[in-house]
Order: C-alpha cells, then sequence, then structure tokens
C-alpha cells in the first residue's frame, strides 16, 4: 500500500494529523465516486425490476443461443480485462513499464471486444423492433412499453463507463509510458475498471438470465 | 496489515483462484438459465451468486480485504442502508400490477 507519503504527512497531529485511511486522496476519491456510482446502478436495476414486477408479460427476448451464449463471452471479456488489469497494476508497481502497459492493452481489447458484441446486440434487438418506448413483444399488447427504456437506459450507461473506461487505460498508458503518472495512477485507474466489471455482474443476471428463452 | 500487504504483492495464484471462481460462477449461472429454474429459486440462486462474486472483485481485485478497515466501515455499510432505502417502495409494484390488470373474477 501506498503509505510511504502517509507517514510523513502524518508525522504530528499538529502538522495535520494522520490520514484515517492511509491511501492517497486521489484513491479516497475515486472510492468515493464508485459508491456514489454503485448507488445510480443500483436505482436503475431496481427501477429494471420494479417494471418488471409491475407488468403483466414482461418481455424474454434472449435466446439462448446466441444471445445468452454471447453475452456469456461479454461477460468472460470483462472478467479476464479484470485479471489482466491486476496484472498491469502488479506490474506497475513492481516498475516494470513495457509489462505494464502490454497488461493494460490486454485489459483495452477485453474493453473493447465487450463493447462490439454489445453494440452488435443492441444492432440486433433495434432491427426487431425494440424501440425505448415500444417492443414487439408482450400479451396484452402495449404491457410491457418500459422494457426497451430500462433495457437501453441500464445497459447503456454501462456501456458508456466501459468505452469512458477503455478511452481512460488508453490516456493511462500513454502517461504511465511517458512517467507522467506513477504506479499509483493505474492502481486507481484499475479501481475503476473493476467496478465497471463489478456492475455487469448484476446487470448479466438480472438482465440477461432472467430474461433467457431455451429453444424455439 | 503488513503481512496482508506482503500477501497481496505476491499474489498471482490467489488473484488467478479468484478470476477461476468468478468464472465457475458464472457458468453456472448459464447453466441455471439453460435449465429454465422457476423465477423465485432461480432469483434467489443468481442474486446470492451476484453478490458473493462482488464480494471477491470488491475484496481482491479492488484491494479493499488489504485497506484498513476503517476505509471498509466508511464505504460499505452506508452503500447498504441507501440500497435499504431504495427497496422501501418497492412493494409498490404488485399494487400496481394489481391496478394495471385485475385479476378476472
Amino acid at each position: 500500500m501506498d503509505t510511504a507519503g502517509v507517514e510523513e504527512v502524518g508525522a504530528s497531529v499538529w502538522e495535520g494529523g494522520s490520514p484515517p485511511y492511509a491511501i492517497p486522496s486521489k484513491k479516497l476519491g475515486m472510492w468515493l465516486f464508485i459508491v456514489s456510482d454503485a448507488i445510480t446502478f443500483a436505482g436503475l436495476l431496481i427501477a429494471y425490476s420494479y417494471l418488471r414486477v409491475a407488468s403483466a408479460d414482461w418481455p424474454k427476448p434472449f435466446h439462448f443461443y446466441p444471445s445468452i451464449i454471447v453475452a456469456s463471452v461479454m461477460t468472460f471479456c470483462l472478467l479476464t480485462s479484470s485479471i489482466t488489469m491486476v496484472m498491469a497494476v502488479a506490474a506497475a508497481k513492481q516498475g516494470k513499464v513495457s509489462s505494464t502497459l502490454k497488461w493494460l492493452g490486454w485489459t483495452m481489447a477485453g474493453g473493447f471486444a465487450f463493447i462490439l458484441l454489445h453494440a452488435n446486440e443492441w444492432r440486433g434487438l433495434i432491427a426487431e423492433g425494440l424501440r425505448p418506448f415500444t417492443n414487439p413483444w408482450g400479451t396484452p399488447a402495449g404491457s410491457t412499453p418500459l422494457f426497451g427504456a430500462t433495457f437501453f437506459a441500464l445497459t447503456g450507461l454501462h456501456m458508456t463507463h466501459v468505452t469512458i473506461g477503455v478511452i481512460m487505460l488508453g490516456v493511462l498508458a500513454a502517461g504511465h509510458k511517458s512517467g507522467r503518472y506513477p504506479a499509483d495512477y493505474v492502481e486507481i485507474g484499475g479501481l475503476y475498471w473493476h467496478f465497471v466489471d463489478l456492475v455487469w455482474m448484476f446487470i448479466f443476471p438480472l438482465v440477461y438470465l432472467m430474461s433467457a428463452t431455451v429453444g424455439h | 496489515m503488513s503481512a496482508n500487504h506482503a500477501h497481496a504483492e505476491g499474489g498471482t495464484r490467489l488473484y488467478m483462484t479468484v478470476w477461476v471462481s468468478l468464472l465457475v460462477m458464472t457458468a453456472i449461472e448459464v447453466f441455471l438459465a439453460y435449465m429454465q429454474l422457476p423465477t423465485g429459486p432461480m432469483l434467489i440462486i443468481l442474486m446470492g451468486l451476484s453478490l458473493i462474486k462482488a464480494a471477491l472483485i470488491i475484496a481482491y481485485f479492488m484491494h479493499l480485504r488489504f485497506e484498513r478497515f476503517s476505509l471498509f466501515l466508511t464505504l460499505v455499510p452506508m452503500w447498504i442502508v441507501v440500497i435499504c432505502l431504495l427497496f422501501v417502495f418497492f412493494p409498490d409494484s404488485f399494487r400496481l400490477h394489481e391496478l394495471r390488470f385485475p385479476p378476472v373474477p
């Protein structure tokens, strides 16, 4: 942990006291952002579940093959990009710049694959007729108009997070290469990336697996 | 904390174990979707597995287990309280369902 600088600061109460968490302020800032963002996603997931319970015939548009299989591959991409991010942080802590860049590159590749597969899935659903306030499924007709709204809002916000994450990793890699961003920055960027992965661990079962159909 | 710290630094095997267990739990979830369990048990099992996966990611990938306990106490309990508060109005969804689709007498 990064306590080297902290010890100096906390030498005396009269010099500002000792930091209660023993982490850099940027890291604490990222943690606080993550908690507030987690509440945002929780709110959206609860809204999704609320509307699902309040509807008579919530659509189950995800056929096991290909939709669920593709979503599983997307999950694999995100989980794997998390472990490569862990490797990048470990390499950065050991001062291995080229190794850090390699692992960051793999992490970005995982995120990029996720975005491509997800965008392709959106394209397919839109082609089937899914819109924010109407969809081709559901009986009685009009009983589930908000499926599209909740689906696009949830997965769209998550996809935005992944896109921002990939861009952030690129900036981080460039800054780390030039020496502008030390290992701490890679670790703090990693926190964000793991959080994006974490959110998907709830969207995947609640939105996809609970709406899976087998056969037909 | 220093012992934990050393454990975290040298923990490639630990991280790989976490990663593999996350993949295994995901595979179990996908298998359950294939089995088409009834909604109630399915939801409980999926959410249980997801909470375990989230805890693993937060504890190991995000390093929270190796931070000071005060950080955990600052972040997690208040987050849980807020989530519970969000659920306060959830039972209303059942009432809304009854209103929109009254049971046929």
